[in-house]
């Protein structure tokens, strides 16, 4: 059947299969493999996308379902070459290793902080608690979140405080 | 690679729309709400409906509203409008004290009410605080609307007195003044299922003597509520003592299964101690000073 959503502020349409997860739907539909696809089974978290602005599990989630809505993944996070706060506060306090958990980290990241601009440590460990990372023992992740809440707009309007102390 | 076997979708535009969508497709016919427990059933094959009807378009059946002397809560609200309400918490403590355990919060923004008592998973914590709240049950069908008390709707584990031609539009929580209520799980890590978990409510009557109590247990192999168990606090004063010999009821009545997560006597050791827990914070939210009367064990 055919589906039309607004993937990354773009309208696409697709004739798809009614058992087509969101998660391959993005990947090889559109050939967005941005979003990645561990467990299959909703416990890991890194086929997180918003649907809505909200963190959604893809691979929970039918792409007939969200016909009709917006989709943001990893690559609707940066605005051309600059790269969303959340994206830079991941680079400037090593929120990632692997990489694999990331793009789900970013977006639940960045739902957090279109909700609660200001987060405490605790909010963001329960923002995160949902999604699994086998590297970084999460301490960076939680930092990387506390970077993008202080730096609002990003790094490049406030250089000043990039200088390490 | 887990994808669910073929099948048709289609989207209700009503709750009408539904039912005439669930009659003319017959017994294969499912509904569809988060899809968070009927997605991974379908991907394992233990569920092979032919017809998937979405009622995630249904906007009459995403509310929270006081009525009177109840609170009316839409089949479609998904657990974290749940938890960000504050007449929620305000109202049903017990409601809060579960959300919060329930899932991991991206789940939270899918699963719905309707689904979780729908899905009559015997480790489903709502169907618990339902039971305990003596919640009522809001049932579309064909020949109009049904009410039913919770406990008529359980038929066992993964089956409901809703039939496959009907939905679950409402549940009813009945607002009771001078009550407490409260939720506690022990799960081996943040999301899981419970190992075990109990729900209270209590009422107080105008001396400070408990005029109602209700109890109930999550993956401890008892539907419904610990009824013995509540029996026994009626009309004594909130104390430790009291708590205690309930718990001691709540862990005989039930009869838990060995399982991945523990075995049959710690089980039921968390079914004695959660039980006395609940009661303790229900009564204090309820307004009761308690009584701390020494007691062995707990
Ligand atoms: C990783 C993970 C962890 C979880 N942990 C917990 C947990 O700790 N505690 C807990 O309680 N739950 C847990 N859940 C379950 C979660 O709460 C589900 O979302 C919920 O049980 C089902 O809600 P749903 O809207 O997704 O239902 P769906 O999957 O859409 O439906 C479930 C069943 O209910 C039926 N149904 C749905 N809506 C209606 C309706 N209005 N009327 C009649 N029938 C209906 C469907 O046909 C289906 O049979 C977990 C789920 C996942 C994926
Ligand atoms: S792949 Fe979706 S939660 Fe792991
Ligand atoms: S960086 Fe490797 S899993 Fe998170």
């Amino acid at each position: 059947m055919q589906v039309t959503m607004t993937v990354n502020g773009t309208e696409v349409t697709r004739d798809v299969e009614p058992r087509l997860l969101l998660v391959h739907f993005l990947r090889e539909t559109l050939g967005l493999t941005g979003t990645h696809w561990g467990c299959d089974t909703s416990n890991c978290g890194t086929c997180v996308v918003l649907v809505d602005g909200q963190p959604v599990k893809s691979c929970t989630t039918l792409a007939v379902m969200t016909d009709g809505h917006e989709v943001r993944t990893v690559e609707g996070l940066a605005d051309g070459a600059t790269l969303d706060p959340v994206q830079q506060g991941f680079m400037a306090e090593h929120g990632l290793q692997c990489g694999f958990c990331t793009p789900g980290m970013l977006l639940t990241a960045r739902a957090l902080l279109d909700r609660d601009p200001d987060p405490d440590e605790a909010t963001i460990r329960e923002a995160i608690s949902g999604q699994i990372c086998r590297c970084t023992g999460y301490a960076t992740i939680v930092r990387s979140v506390r970077w993008a809440a202080e730096h609002p707009v990003g790094a490049p309007e406030q250089p000043a405080e990039e200088v390490p102390a | 690679m887990q994808v669910p076997a073929p099948f048709d979708y289609v989207r209700a535009t009503s709750v009408a729309d539904a039912l005439q969508l669930l009659d003319r497709h017959g017994p294969e016919a499912r509904v569809v709400a988060g899809g968070h427990s009927l997605l991974p059933m379908m991907k394992l094959r233990l569920a092979r409906p032919e017809w998937l009807v979405d009622i995630n378009d249904l906007a009459e059946l995403r509310s929270i509203t006081r009525d009177g002397d109840r609170l009316r809560v839409g089949a479609l609200t998904r657990h974290a409008e749940l938890l960000a309400s504050e007449l929620v918490g305000e109202l049903f403590p017990i409601v809060h004290d579960a959300e919060r355990v329930i899932a991991d919060p991206v789940v939270r923004n899918r699963g719905t009410i309707g689904g979780s008592l729908g899905q009559a998973d015997p480790a489903e914590d709502l169907t618990t605080v339902c039971d305990v709240l003596r919640a009522q049950v809001v049932i579309a069908g064909r020949d109009g609307e049904r009410v039913i008390g919770i406990e008529e709707l359980h038929r066992g584990p993964y089956e409901t007195a809703c039939e496959q031609t009907e939905l679950i539009t409402e549940l009813r929580l009945p607002i009771r003044p001078r009550s407490g209520s409260a939720y506690e799980k022990v799960e081996r890590r943040v999301g899981d299922w419970a190992v075990a978990a109990a729900g209270a409510q209590v009422v107080l009557g105008e001396d400070g003597t408990i005029a109602d109590a209700s109890i109930g247990l999550t993956a401890l192999g008892l539907e419904g509520c610990a009824v013995e168990a509540g029996a026994a606090l009626l009309g004594v004063h909130p104390s430790e003592e009291a708590f205690a010999e309930a718990g001691r009821l709540a862990a005989a009545a039930s009869s838990p299964v060995e399982d991945q997560r523990g075995p049959v006597d710690y089980k039921r050791h968390l079914a004695d101690e959660l039980t006395r827990r609940v009661l303790r914070s229900a009564a204090g939210r309820a307004g009761a000073d308690v009584l701390a009367t020494a007691v062995s064990g707990g």
